[in-house]
């Protein structure tokens, strides 16, 4: 499978939750950040040296010692790369968007199932990823760290005895590890919860970011929770503590949920029955009202209020609507309007279809 | 009369952006559009750019500590890669890994400030690592070797205090 299949598709593999908390935690993330030992960061690196990081190392991710470590990469640059192709890449996570400025000597390296990308000439030199459907940190951050055992066996690497690994923004040196969780909270938004315990976590050294449409809904009800802290603890501690985070938060969730389901079936049921419906039915809607919608179906189907999709449908038609894919879709620019009907129908026919 | 998305200041602001850090509140109105690329940041990644202004205030002014910690240095530059430290001020961003080194006298409140600790403790690279990884690797067999004394297994101490040594010579 080559880039071409990554972009023409929303589904990737890390969309698929089923049996790993996957009510709850949609998908978790870990990236480290690596330099190489020798160069100025990417921010002062200059196209001729940043074009020399791609060529030294493209033949070490493609390697056979990277294969037995940590799989099949493809390197691909950011130029031969359409916009729109480049775009997809960011909404389905496997790039970020920074990795689109100034994309001249910029690549990206994928294993062939998506699960593992390898950024070049982001922020720092190399961060390398690890996306896993569901809590799957630990398993995250062993994928990541052999692929950083592999290019280490032949890249010199920025690193102090004292700081630990360098990086451009000193906000990750150390162990330069980000790790993150993305979790769906319906239950605790409807009960208002999330604040408090927002505010809670963030004391602890985590930051929690979530996208508020009208009102005080999150879009999606879906919210990030990531460590701020990446020096003077372990890669284990780090993930350890997230883990236990979002543990805790996902216990919470689902004592909303019971709350929910024994004080307010009638009204939980109407709005996974509506939600549903107006999916199933609608001919235009709006991305804000259709990650709202998608996430009652979801919270219904994890409820066992509803039935005849799958959750990890639910998360792929959240990536599928959004605006880069849709233009993909229609090979060409949209108006709102017709944004808004074709998502409708990507929407309808996959609902449909399992009838 | 509707508001105007306060990003790319073309489109209306139709969504509401909210982010909780440290349990401080941001809130941002924007287009469609642009809440779809600080979605992307915000879920996927983290918007760096606001975090580098940011970290630039640190290094410039601490209201109230500024005799302690002067102003960006104009005419002091690494030597390796030649960034001023004004433009590290600027940035927020270090610009080689040797930066580290000549801005450290500066860098340590920073890391604390940050982190709570300016000490790696974390994974170490077998190239390029140094001395810390047999360091390190020492105190781990120090530690098997007490547990395996506390535990009379002597065959097994022996055995440890051997590849300590071993360790001390190559050190």
């Amino acid at each position: 499978m080559g880039i071409r299949d990554t972009v023409n598709k929303a589904y990737s593999a890390w969309m698929e939750t089923d049996g790993l908390n996957g009510d709850i935690a949609i998908s978790c993330r870990v990236r480290i950040a690596r330099n190489l030992k020798g160069y100025p960061f990417p921010h002062l690196l200059g196209q001729e040296k940043a074009g020399e990081i791609i060529n030294t190392v493209q033949p070490v991710l493609e390697s056979e010692l990277m294969l037995e470590l940590a799989g099949k990469f493809e390197v691909t640059r950011m130029v031969e790369l359409t916009p729109v192709e480049r775009q997809i890449l960011v909404e389905k996570h496997l790039i970020s968007p920074d990795l689109l400025q100034n994309h001249e000597q910029k690549a990206v390296a994928l294993r062939d199932d998506e699960v593992l990308s390898v950024m070049i000439n982001e922020e720092d030199h190399l961060r390398i990823q690890c996306l896993l459907p569901g809590l799957q940190l630990k398993k995250a951050w062993e994928l990541v760290d052999r692929v950083d055992d592999g290019l280490e066996k032949a890249i010199d690497f920025a690193f102090s005895e004292k700081y630990g690994y360098l990086t451009a923004c000193p906000t990750n040196a150390g162990t330069g590890l980000r790790a993150s969780v993305m979790l769906h909270l319906p239950g605790l938004v409807l009960l208002d919860q999330v604040r408090g315990i927002f505010a809670s976590i963030s004391k602890l050294g985590f930051a929690v970011r979530g996208l508020y449409g009208e009102g005080t809904e999150a879009l999606g009800n879906l919210f990030q929770i990531s460590n701020q802290v990446t020096m003077g603890h372990t890669e284990e501690e780090i993930i350890n503590s997230l883990v236990s985070v979002a543990g805790q938060l996902m216990l919470q969730e689902r004592e909303a949920r019971r709350v929910l389901l024994r004080e307010r079936l009638d009204q939980l049921q109407d709005r996974v029955g509506r939600s549903y419906g107006i999916l199933k039915h609608a001919r235009i809607i709006s991305s804000e009202e259709s990650m709202r919608r998608l996430s009652d179906l979801k919270m219904g189907l994890d409820l066992g209020l509803t039935e005849g999709t799958k959750p990890g449908q639910l998360i792929e038609l959240m990536i599928m609507t959004r605006p880069a894919f849709l233009f993909q879709e229609r090979q060409g620019e949209l108006t709102p309007l017709q944004r808004d009907v074709l998502r409708a129908d990507l929407i309808r026919k996959s609902l449909n279809q399992e009838d | 009369m509707n508001m105007l998305c306060e990003r790319c200041q073309e489109r209306p602001a139709t969504v509401h952006y909210t982010e909780v850090i440290n349990n401080k509140q941001r809130k941002m109105d924007l287009c469609e559009i642009c809440a779809g690329q600080v979605q992307a940041e915000g879920l996927g990644f983290l918007p760096q750019m606001n975090l580098h202004n940011f970290l630039a205030c640190f290094w410039n002014q601490m209201p109230g500590v500024q005799q302690f910690t002067p102003q960006a240095r104009e005419d002091v530059k690494c030597q390796v890669c030649s960034m001023p430290e004004s433009l590290l001020a600027k940035k927020g961003l270090l610009g080689c890994g040797d930066c580290y080194q000549h801005f450290g006298d500066r860098l340590d409140p920073l890391m604390k400030r940050i982190h709570g600790s300016c000490n790696h403790t974390g994974k170490v690279p077998v190239r390029t690592g140094g001395q810390i990884r047999f360091i390190r690797q020492k105190e781990e067999l120090r530690n098997q070797l007490r547990e395996a004394v506390a535990a009379e297994e002597f065959e097994k101490a022996a055995k440890l205090r051997d590849q300590i040594k071993q360790l001390e010579q190559e050190l």
